[in-house]
């Protein structure tokens, strides 16, 4: 099949962001994905988000791997080019393409299978190398292109459709994100847009990597009793922890927290996130702590959500690099190119 | 006495890790300085130290610089693979060796000449440290060396100088230990001897510099920005070359800040994925392997050649197959770079010989990936890449811009009414791209791996498929036209000869010995694979071609006659592929072998 366009037009009272654009500005093509797939959910919450922070649309660069999750590029910002890889390599080509040109907003789709399975080598790595991109994971648990088998983030003990029962310890990738020194961390819930939007626009405007690992039940493969990558599952069993709120330069705080929750962290761009503590123990700017709860509430049967660690201060990795303030793309001979005479000088020193 | 001057073969047997490969350098670099063409090879272990390495010396007025069967004189400094190196050397040559302790009555061979120098006892009064005696045992056989070959000895002393500026205290003793060496050599041994070098005038405006640096240097003179790597004999030394030439030349003046982004990789599927995710963005990017990581990155070549995504990789050949032998040349992964990935996918391909084309294609395969969006594959071998070669110095025109190939930019997008990322409206199998992030409404598509129309939509229509697949055909055509063309040397003659990469090196040699024992033939040197109409004809011009390669199954030759259907019988391999560079003996005598065969005509039988 070909893709299907949606149509042009939209209501006329369609709200416009800041730079004049409606929603509709920011979406892709129809998805092919099944009715009621979460992923659908988070390519919608990616829409919302880059809408209200009123980025223009065309300046992404989208990246994924293989899977359905590494689809759902196709089915957000239209007008921002994309680039569906090979399975479980999306970090390694956007650190390539984030390399090229650092202004670019990089937003890399995976999936379980993508990132816990054949690509966990290079889901590490990226977190090392501190990419400015905002990783996000639909993890559903289960191999949906092939049918249902189960992936590696499955938790031991749960059943496939077919009844058939995980054996194996599953992968948490927020635990080791956190451990692999990610300088923002977050876990949601594909059907709870309320928390993933801000958590998405918070990942966003980060300087350095993001992640999210967003879980998005599967309706065909994993959305039964026995699963614990179900909405039902999931719906009782997250636990909040800490929801973000971005609030943009020169906006109003509207939310209001009770007191002592509340903590504000200054972004790079100057907007501020607002931190929302549900536990009002529990503190988003330590990793080793945030490691321990999260694994903690784990053993007990919770998911833990929201927004887990921040280092609003770690950096990426052109800061590491130490690489010129134009994209290394933009470059042209005369400032790439050592010319003629420079090229005698290396001959005569090798005679 | 009948003195034979400027050809001989040199043979440092040593123990790697030990400080030898200075003074070996030096030894060549000294001739080199007298004007005295000759060529250098480290024939070294899989190890960090402890294990046995070579070193082994051409010298050739002739200009020669393949390898040679046959030790002149042979450095036996290592006491593990004395016996073998003994019976390495050449009837007539000569065995140099530290005769601190008298060499075994067993080891002694009445047709060679020794030369035994006690350099250990000679050591022992003048360096108190043991590690400093070690060290300058080195420099002590240079010195002996020095005296019995006649090398001028205020070259070496001048090259001890440079080598140790800032650490002055070191000069002084080098020099003692090349005087006690040399003083040595003059007084009790009967030097200089019948082999000696004298100046000459061979070497020209000659530069001499590894192949793998001379690669750097010309992906920083091709205007590549990023770099994605992963470690692997005998590649390393490209990638850190690149990095060492970049902080030379592309660091901001005013900010100190960089022009270039380096990333050791975790692994060799994520260096080419950083490339190809860095062209795709718009940056020049290339990586530097060997065979093992092009079989790990496959698959994503397979991405590059069907999205169309230009990427440079630079394959260092050795040894194979697996881990094979990882400190040998070859030349044999002609057929797993060609056709790497799965399903109907190839791959241009360009042989350097040289150092000059090594920084030539540096640049050049940058503008290549960009012209046919495609990877393009740099074949050189370990024998280039990682020995110092005279060269031709390198050149540049200031006048040339690089060839980005056909990428939109947003001015022309606004000039278009329709974009289709896939649509040949050139009629030469290449579309236009654009880069991500250049226009807010035109110009944005998905690149892919699955199958797509010409404007870049997912589709399965097996019209669109094929159509599409058939345009990747034409691109290949397209191709043929801009690679590098072969060097052809003809004097009309029946036979050919086809050959490629390092190979170049004992070629005229071969071709010279041949020619006295009556065999005449032209020569081709294939510098690009897809095979244009200049190789093709060259292969009809002739009755009978040998194919000259460093490999087993003879790669070239099934490319050749895979691509062209050429006649199989026609096409004779000449194969060499135990792990040394191939010596002109080899050739020569393969080539002679058939003729014997075949029953050949050789010209001194035609003229009867």
């Amino acid at each position: 099949m070909t893709f299907v366009l949606k149509p042009k037009t939209h209501h006329p009272r369609l709200p416009l962001n800041e730079i004049g654009l409606t929603r509709r500005d920011y979406e892709g093509s129809v998805s092919t994905l099944c009715a009621g797939c979460g992923h659908d959910s988070v390519s919608a919450a990616i829409v919302q988000a880059c809408s209200e922070l009123s980025i223009p649309p065309h300046r992404f660069a989208k990246v994924s791997g293989i899977g359905c999750s590494s689809k759902t590029p196709s089915y957000f910002l239209n007008k921002s080019h994309g680039l569906n890889s090979v399975h479980g390599r999306m970090p390694s080509v956007m650190t390539g393409a984030n390399l090229a040109n650092k202004e670019l907003f990089c937003v890399g789709v995976s999936g379980d299978g993508d990132s816990a399975s054949i690509g966990l080598g290079q889901f590490a790595h990226i977190v090392r190398r501190r990419i400015n991109m905002l990783y996000l994971v639909d993890n559903n648990g289960t191999y949906g292109l092939t049918k249902g088998q189960f992936s590696a983030t499955n938790d031991k003990g749960s059943t496939s459709k077919k009844g058939l029962l995980n054996l194996y310890e599953p992968i948490d990738l927020v635990s080791m994100a956190l451990q692999l020194g990610a300088s923002f961390v977050g876990r949601s819930f594909s059907g709870d847009k309320a928390q993933l939007v801000p958590l998405l626009k918070a990942g966003l405007k980060h300087k350095g990597i993001a992640f999210i690992d967003v879980i998005s039940p599967c309706v065909a493969f994993n959305n039964h009793v026995g699963s614990t990558k179900s909405y039902e599952f999931i719906r009782e069993h997250s636990q909040d922890v800490v929801n973000a709120d971005l609030v943009l330069p020169n906006s109003e705080i509207t939310v209001e927290y009770e007191e002592g929750t509340s903590t504000q962290v200054p972004m790079p761009d100057g907007s501020l996130l607002n931190l929302h503590k549900i536990d009002a123990d529990y503190d988003p700017h330590d990793r080793v702590g945030a490691l321990n709860y999260v694994q903690r509430r784990q053993e007990q049967g919770e998911v833990v959500t929201g927004l887990l660690y921040i280092d609003p201060e770690a950096g990426d990795c052109h800061e590491v690099l130490d690489t010129v303030a134009q994209p290394l793309n933009a470059l042209n001979e005369a400032e790439l190119c050592p010319g003629a005479l420079a090229l005698d000088q290396i001959n005569q020193s090798l005679r | 006495m009948n003195v034979i001057y400027n050809d001989l073969v040199i043979r440092f047997a040593n123990v790697n890790g030990s400080g030898s490969a200075s003074a070996n350098g030096m030894f060549t670099k000294a001739l080199f300085r007298m004007g005295i063409p000759v060529s250098g090879r480290n024939i070294f272990p899989s190890n960090i130290q402890g294990l046995p390495t070579w070193y082994e010396v051409r010298v050739s007025e002739r200009g020669y610089l393949g390898r040679r069967e046959g030790v002149d004189i042979m450095v036996a400094m290592n006491a593990e693979t004395f016996v073998e190196d003994v019976k390495s050397v050449k009837s007539g040559g000569y065995l140099f060796y530290d005769n601190t302790k008298p060499l075994e009555r067993s080891l002694k061979r009445e047709d060679i000449n020794e030369i035994g120098i006690p350099i250990a006892a000679l050591m022992l009064p003048e360096f108190s440290d043991p590690k400093q005696r070690s060290l300058f045992k080195n420099i002590t056989y240079l010195g002996a060396l020095a005296g019995l070959l006649n090398i001028e000895f205020d070259v070496i002393t001048g090259m001890v100088s440079t080598q140790y500026k800032g650490k002055d205290a070191l000069i002084q003793p080098n020099i003692r230990a090349l005087e006690i060496g040399r003083d040595y050599a003059l007084e009790y041994l009967d030097g200089p001897l019948p082999l000696q070098v004298r100046r000459c005038d061979q070497v020209g405006d000659r530069i001499m510099i590894e192949g793998n640096a001379a690669a750097g240097l010309g992906a920083i003179y091709g205007g590549a920005t990023v770099c994605g790597w992963y470690p692997i004999t005998p590649s390393t030394s490209l990638a850190e070359a690149f990095e060492r030439y970049a902080n030379q030349f592309r660091v901001e003046d005013k900010t100190g800040q960089k022009k270039f982004a380096i990333m050791q990789a975790e692994d060799e599927l994520a260096s080419i994925g950083i490339v190809i995710g860095a062209a795709w963005n718009g940056a020049r990017a290339f990586t530097a392997t060997s065979g093992p990581g092009i079989s790990l990155m496959s698959e994503f070549l397979g991405l590059a050649y069907f999205a169309e995504i230009p990427a440079v990789v630079w394959d260092i050949q050795r040894a194979g197959p697996s881990t094979g032998m990882p400190t040998r040349t070859q030349q044999c992964d002609l057929i797993s770079s060609a056709y790497a990935s799965h399903g109907d996918t190839k791959h241009p391909l360009l042989f350097p010989s040289n150092p000059k084309e090594c920084f030539e294609f540096g640049a050049l395969s940058l503008d290549l990936a960009d012209r046919l969006q495609t990877p393009i594959l740099v074949m050189s071998d370990l024998e280039l890449g990682m020995n110092d070669f005279l060269s031709e110095p390198f050149e540049w025109d200031d006048n040339r811009s690089y060839d980005r190939g056909k990428v939109l930019d947003a001015e022309d997008l606004d000039k278009l009414d329709v974009f289709g990322r896939y649509l040949d409206v050139d009629g030469d199998g290449i579309g236009y791209r654009t880069l991500p992030g250049t226009h807010p409404e035109k110009g944005a598509f998905f690149t892919r791996g699955t199958s797509r129309d010409e404007f870049a939509a997912y589709t399965e229509s097996p019209d669109a498929y094929q159509k599409n697949m058939e345009r990747l055909l034409s691109k290949w055509e397209t191709a043929k036209t801009i690679l590098p063309d072969p060097e052809i040397l003809s004097s009309k003659q029946k036979v050919g000869v086809l050959y490629f990469g390092t190979t170049a090196y004992p070629m005229p040699e071969a071709q010279d010995s041949l020619r006295r024992e009556g065999i005449s033939f032209d020569l081709c040197r294939i510098r690009a694979f897809p095979f244009n109409g200049e190789v093709v004809s060259f292969v009809n011009d002739h009755e009978v071609v040998f194919v000259v390669e460093q490999n087993r199954d003879a790669q070239m030759r099934t490319l050749l006659i895979n691509e062209e259907d050429f006649e199989p019988a026609k096409l004779i391999s000449v194969l060499y592929y135990a792990g040394l560079s191939m010596s002109a003996d080899v050739i020569q005598k393969q080539i002679s072998d058939h003729y014997e065969a075949k029953k050949l005509p050789r010209l001194s039988e035609v003229s009867k």
